[in-house]
């Protein structure tokens, strides 16, 4: 059988050349801002990398209060290449989280949710609520003891919320404390919830992508100079992903993602306990809130002012629909300036203190 | 709804009607039983009127009154006295009526007044109540009651019993009036404060004049250890005077009993001291067991340099060049050594690999069974034998050389990672070189084919 017969009768159940000439087709458009075209994908390259990574870890952990620490002990000591599969999962979870950030604030600032890519917007919006939990939640699977203080404070500060506070506190921890029955959910939540809530708005979102075609400012909307998506973007692409992993190895080699003690329940918090960066800025607001702001809970108003803002973002497109109402847009433009500004300043502000 | 309205409509009809619904509840009330009711209630707050009027106290109404401090103190001190907090009151101790009104009446004779007692009858004064088992019994089952005859045993008891009146008694360290249990943190006598009330008179040259012992106890013991764990590290259950000397029948322990004092709590120290050929020794020459290397007082934190055959070492103090012990300590010391040279070694590369992001906290831990052989180790010193002392460094050494490898291991690893890196990045960027120049290489054709 030649290659020739091989590939007719694939096309024939697969519709291969269809695809293929879709794919010819595709075309992304070259103006002064295409760079930010290119960390959605940066970001779904990485996520690859956590799921190959994570199901190599898979082989090797235990989800258990007794094992968890001696098991990712022995994946950084005993196991071939594990200190380097443990590393560029941790280093590439946190690359991931900060390349999303990078893509969703060119998408505000660029207006890409216009319609009709407002459902391209939420998947997204939610893609980041995920991402986060998944961050917040493997981050206690090592089970040691930043870890450990780490999550009883997280969940602690859910558990401040009126009303729902308490009941998805003691959802989260499996009871009143951070136990092993937390870590055994948070591993489920981890490797199962989470990846399959991904999977399907990942779907959506590339989907949505492909269907609508990449947004284009409407100030260079005129210009009509594009690129082939088949394979002059593509092959870019694929130049950032063999960087980027580049980028995990320096780290992995260089910076082993480091396992700490194991969590003791028993033990003090240790001091200056803080959570991971992209927590910072929330925790620091936490901190520099007064106990006491107009007769209300400082702490209670904190994180319903970051609920509120977490709300806000799913209707931004449908506030912000069209580039003809200049007062909206400006408004929107300083509300993103300064929630970015404050984000940074804040994060720079926790490390410091 | 309807329930609503109904519940309404009774509710109303209620407060009109209930002073009539009570005067129905009077009339089936039989009038004897009323009576004997507003008896009894009575017959409550008489008894209830006489109860208060008893707690009444003349003794600290008029003394605390009185403008002279030195019988005025004793009414205001003792609201704080845990004998007052117990129930009692002056009379409880001094006898006398604290219901009477005049000072006559309340000092009579015959009522039982005994007044302020004299130093030598303190001690059977306090034991009336606390050397009786049945009346302690009621305020508190655990407590002791023999202080009083234990106090009798005691130098001080001694010297009071001979007549001499300058010696503690119970007030003299437990105070007076204003007397608090010994868990109190404010009582002279809570564990951190108990130096402090002895030394009132034992640090003092011009009090303890004439008794013949010296006077600066107070003053070394608060270079010990014991004393650093006590008040730095706020470690109660480190000793202070009463633990070595005895509380009620404080005597200084003899030659003979000092290793009983100290193996109290350092057992098994002084348990291997009496199996090795040191207490013969000590015993023959009339030297006090423990105190003749670690002193008394001021019991400093002890240290390697005090075994061993060098300037300095307590050993050649008693052995000379040549002779067994002097072969053994010199021995001991170089084990010693050895040992903590191997873990500090260790402990560097290991730390250093570390440093450096390499997971050790498997060899770290392990580590610590070299450090507790090390303990050990200085332990078993008070054996005098290099074979019990060898038993121990020898797998503490061997711990430390598994530390120190797995350190050279991890750094080996380091820079087997660190080439690694160096390949991988060649491989990795002649690979995005190659994709860049396939991508330079169509778009050069696509440019063409326009």
């Amino acid at each position: 059988m030649k290659i020739d017969d091989i590939k007719l009768w694939l096309d024939e159940r697969l519709s291969i050349s269809t695809l293929a000439a879709m794919a010819q087709k595709k075309e992304v458009p070259l103006h002064r801002h295409s760079i930010w075209y290119y960390f959605g994908g940066m970001t779904l390259f990485l996520f690859t990398v956590q799921v190959v990574t994570g199901i190599l870890l898979l082989l090797y952990y235990r989800p258990s209060s007794e094992n968890a620490f001696e098991s990712v002990q022995f994946i950084m000591t005993e196991v071939k290449f594990g200190w380097l599969i443990r590393s560029i999962h941790s280093w590439s979870a946190n690359l991931m989280i900060a390349t999303l950030f990078i893509h969703m604030f060119s998408v505000f600032f660029l207006r890409s949710y216009y319609p009709p890519r407002e459902i391209t917007w939420l998947s997204g919006v939610f893609l980041l609520f995920i991402v986060i939990c998944f961050g917040f939640s493997g981050y206690l699977l090592p089970w040691n003891k930043l870890a450990f203080f780490a999550t009883k404070v997280g969940t602690e500060i859910a558990g401040v919320v009126p009303v729902v506070g308490r009941p998805i506190m003691r959802f989260l921890r499996g009871g009143d404390d951070v136990t092993g029955a937390t870590l055994t959910r948070f591993f489920g939540f981890h490797v199962a919830v989470l990846p399959a809530t991904a999977t399907v708005f990942i779907a959506v979102h590339v989907l949505l992508v492909q269907l609508h075609g990449m947004h284009v400012p409407e100030k260079y909307e005129h210009t009509h100079r594009k690129m082939k998506f088949f394979p002059n973007f593509i092959l870019r692409d694929l130049i950032g992903w063999i960087l980027a992993i580049g980028v995990l190895a320096i780290l992995a080699a260089l910076f082993p993602w480091e396992l700490g003690e194991k969590a003791d329940a028993f033990t003090p918090a240790p001091a200056g306990i803080k959570p991971e960066w992209y927590f910072l800025f929330m925790f620091q607001t936490l901190k520099l809130i007064p106990a006491k702001v107009l007769g209300l809970d400082g702490e209670v108003l904190g994180i319903m002012a970051f609920n509120v803002v977490a709300m806000l973002l799913f209707i931004v497109p449908f506030v912000d629909r069209s580039p003809e109402n200049r007062r909206r847009r400006l408004i929107l433009n300083v509300a993103g300036v300064l929630a970015l500004v404050y984000i940074v300043g804040m994060t720079i502000y926790g490390y410091v203190t | 709804m309807t329930r609503l309205r109904k519940m309404d409509r009774q509710a109303k009809q209620f407060q009109k009607e209930w002073p009539a619904h009570l005067a129905r509840v009077l009339q089936r009330l039989n009038a004897r039983v009323t009576l004997r009711l507003f008896l009894r209630l009575g017959i409550i707050l008489t008894l209830f009127t006489l109860v208060s009027a008893q707690k009444k106290s003349s003794c600290i109404e008029c003394h605390s009154k009185l403008e002279d401090t030195r019988l005025s103190a004793p009414a205001k001190l003792f609201d704080n006295d845990i004998h007052h907090a117990r129930g009692l009151s002056c009379n409880d101790c001094h006898g006398g009526d604290p219901n009477a009104d005049t000072r006559e009446g309340a000092k009579d004779p015959r009522k039982g007044y005994l007044g302020k007692p004299k130093t030598l009858d303190i001690p059977a004064y306090c034991g009336k109540c606390h050397s009786d088992a049945t009346l302690m019994k009621k305020f508190n089952p655990s407590l002791r009651v023999d202080q009083e005859k234990e106090y009798y045993t005691s130098n001080h008891g001694k010297l009071l019993k001979a007549g001499e009146q300058r010696v503690a008694t119970c007030i003299s360290c437990h105070s007076v009036h204003g007397i608090r249990s010994p868990k109190d943190p404010l009582s002279s006598v809570y564990p951190s404060n108990v130096a402090e009330t002895c030394s009132k008179c034992h640090a003092s040259a011009d009090y303890m004049r004439g008794f013949g012992i010296p006077n600066d106890q107070y003053a070394k013991y608060k270079t010990s250890v014991h004393a650093k764990a006590l008040y730095e590290k706020q470690d109660l259950s480190a000793p202070t005077c009463n633990d070595c000397h005895g509380n009620h029948g404080a005597t200084p322990p003899g030659i003979a009993s000092v290793a009983n004092v100290c193996g109290q709590c350092h057992a098994r120290q002084a348990e291997l001291f009496q199996t090795s050929p040191h207490k013969a020794a000590f015993d023959q020459k009339q030297l006090a067991e423990c105190l003749t290397c670690h002193s008394n007082h001021a019991i400093a934190k002890p240290g390697d340099q005090m075994i061993g055959t060098q300037q300095g070492a307590l050993c050649i103090n008693c052995h000379s060049s040549g002779d067994k012990g002097f072969v053994a300590a010199g021995l001991m010391r170089s084990r010693i050594d050895e040992l903590i040279g191997s873990i500090d070694k260790s402990t560097e590369i290991l730390n250093r690999a570390e440093r450096a992001g390499m997971e050790v906290s498997k060899p770290k831990f392990e580590l610590k069974g070299a450090t507790d052989a090390l303990t050990h180790a200085r332990v078993l010193i008070h054996s005098s034998s290099t074979a019990e002392v060898e038993k121990v460094v020898a797998p503490g050494l061997e711990a430390a050389g598994k530390g120190y490898q797995a350190g050279l291991g991890a750094l080996a690893e380091r820079s087997y990672r660190r080439k690694g890196l160096a390949v991988s990045l060649v491989f990795i960027l002649f690979l995005a070189g190659l994709v860049y120049l396939k991508v330079r290489q169509i778009e050069s054709r696509q440019a063409a084919e326009k």
